[in-house]
């Protein structure tokens, strides 16, 4: 079972002044989180596009370019693109570099965002919303089969022979879809035979294991093979030696997470009880000692059978050091935790 | 007495529609579920996702349910045909939600999204509900009549019958229904209003809404 993280590039604030820090500092603490996570045997790091003051991972590539030539063994991604409001030949040469300079480790994540900052950025209009990101995945899809394209859309220019390169050495770059629960898109990527990444963060992660079925039985109604369907999972989750400290350390700044996207979006923060119910048990909040997460990685995977999990630490302004930190229990304890308790479990 | 529903039709198989209709089948409905594609495209995602409820064009659904819920993105009201909803109970579950789905002039003046809605669909009994409580709490939040812990969902029709018939399907479903009169009451449920994603009991979500001078 591969393990990671994923983050939006979180910023710092200063505990006495309670100032906001530099975005330029969050980008460089993300590199610095990413060579830890590849030091300490994780095997994937996803950055997911965001273009807010809070959250400045505006262009991934970049960073996850300059993380490939510190890093080793870690698959680079993006948790997501938002595909939306991106060019996908733009996307897929970026992509196709990182996939060069770092040995074969590139992977995209192509997703809507539930973030819509990019719309009026770009130039694109939110009513569009389904068909742009129909159209930009079909565009995706078929750059990766081909290094000369021809394709036609409407929100795009026609591409005529286009020739795409770099190009990846192993042919092509893993795409997965990613979505937040819908049902509809569970079918889409089981027809399409993409892997998909469910963004389960809030609620009982279990509902997902409907999905995961129906993902599995639209995928070989289409014939495509058992070993290319493949899930991952990603979830709000932060790992310290102490379980009450680290649920009560990720409260803080996942609750202050919650209020500002709450402030945006119109809906009241959720309250600590409401927390405390997802923190624990079969809750969609990873939060505890290296022992419990462990042991919900592993109960999650008897219901959904994911081949990889991984989590998003740095929200709310959670202090670098506690990040990484956290990055690291989760590389040398909960890893072997897991691997040895999924082993156990196939050999009985 | 008062009427009682049994057939419920759902227009959407999204995350809300497909929770609704689990929560309908739980419940012992008779339920069907249409989308804008046709039926068998979504007879594998109901089997597996809502075991119990049926597939079937939206005019069929439509026609055949005691109470039609809307669960599909509120941009796309206006492909819904208002001559199939004449004389129709129908719940209204959707939300406008400009910084996610993008500014839409028509929703962007002080009445409800389900006023404009109502408009539309003329001939309908416009009952408001559920769009205030998030998509995986309608699972995982429903409670036998009773429980103390058991939630509230407050509903809004000009339609006093309608109001009744729908309070039913919501006690019956597994959460307090909390009337809070005509359509225009609705605005009060909206995003950013004062129970919109809150977890809240019967007498506490009377209290906000009052409070707030949207109820009756």
């Amino acid at each position: 079972m591969e393990l990671g993280i994923y983050s939006f590039g979180d910023v710092q604030r200063d505990a006495a002044t309670g100032e906001l820090g530099s975005t330029a500092q969050a980008t460089r603490n993300l590199l610095e989180a990413i060579k830890l996570a590849d030091e300490v045997g994780l095997d994937f790091f996803g950055i997911g596009e965001h273009h807010t003051r809070e959250m400045p991972a505006s262009a991934a590539t970049v960073v996850l370019g300059a993380a490939a030539s510190v890093t080793k063994q870690i698959k680079l991604g993006s948790a997501v693109t938002v595909l939306s409001t991106d060019d996908p030949v733009r996307v897929y040469q970026q992509f196709a570099t990182l996939d060069a300079l770092s040995n074969g480790r590139a992977e995209i994540t192509a997703g809507r965002g539930s973030s819509t900052e990019s719309f009026p950025l770009f130039g694109h209009s939110l009513n569009d919303y389904d068909e742009l990101f129909a159209e930009k995945l079909d565009l995706l899809l078929d750059i990766n089969e081909s290094e000369t394209v021809t394709w036609k859309g409407k929100h795009r220019p026609a591409l005529n022979e286009a020739l795409v390169v770099p190009r990846p050495d192993s042919g092509k770059l893993p795409i997965w879809l990613a979505t937040g629960g819908n049902p509809q898109s569970s079918v889409r990527a089981g027809l399409l035979g993409l892997p998909i990444s469910y963004a389960i963060i809030g609620g009982q992660a279990a509902r997902f294991a409907p999905l995961a079925e129906l993902y599995r039985r639209a995928g070989a109604q289409a014939q495509i093979t058992a070993s290319e369907l493949k899930i991952s999972v990603a979830s709000p989750g932060f790992v310290a030696e102490d379980a009450s400290k680290a649920k009560e350390q990720f409260w803080t700044h996942w609750h202050a997470v919650m209020e500002t996207i709450g402030k945006i979006r119109g809906f009241a923060p959720p309250p600590r009880h409401h927390y405390d119910m997802e923190a624990s048990g079969a809750g969609a909040l990873f939060a505890g000692d290296p022992e419990e997460i462990a042991r919900r990685i592993v109960t999650l995977h008897g219901q959904i059978g994911h081949m990889r999990q991984f989590f998003q630490m740095d929200v709310g302004h959670l202090p670098q050091k506690d990040f990484l930190r956290s990055i690291e229990l989760l590389g040398t304890r909960v890893k072997p935790l897991v691997d040895a308790e999924l082993a156990a479990k196939q050999a009985a | 007495m008062r009427e009682v529903a049994t057939t419920i039709g759902i227009l959407g198989a999204g995350r809300v529609g497909t929770a609704l209709a689990r929560r309908a089948v739980a419940a012992g409905y008779d339920v069907q579920v249409a989308t804008a594609k046709p039926a068998a495209e979504i007879a594998l995602l109901l089997e597996i996702m809502v075991p119990g409820a049926r597939a079937d064009e939206a005019e069929a659904v439509i026609a055949a349910s005691d109470i039609v819920i809307l669960a599909l993105p509120l941009s796309k009201y206006r492909a819904l045909r208002p001559e199939l909803f004449t004389g129709k109970v129908v719940v209204d579950a959707m939300n406008y939600w400009a910084p996610t789905d993008g500014v839409i002039p028509v929703f962007e003046g002080a009445r409800s999204s389900s006023e404009v809605v109502q408009d539309h669909l003329t001939g309908a009994q416009l009952v408001r509900s559920f769009n205030h409580m998030g998509y995986h709490e309608i699972d995982e939040a429903a409670r036998p009549a009773g429980d103390p812990h058991r939630r509230a969902l407050a509903l809004a029709g000009d339609d006093a019958q309608a109001r009744d018939l729908v309070a039913g399907f919501i006690d019956r479903i597994g959460f307090d229904p909390v009337d809070a009169g005509p359509l225009a009451a609705s605005r009060g449920f909206a995003t950013g209003g004062p129970i919109f994603g809150a977890s809240l009991g019967r007498s506490e979500m009377q209290k906000r809404l009052q409070e707030a001078e949207f109820a009756a």
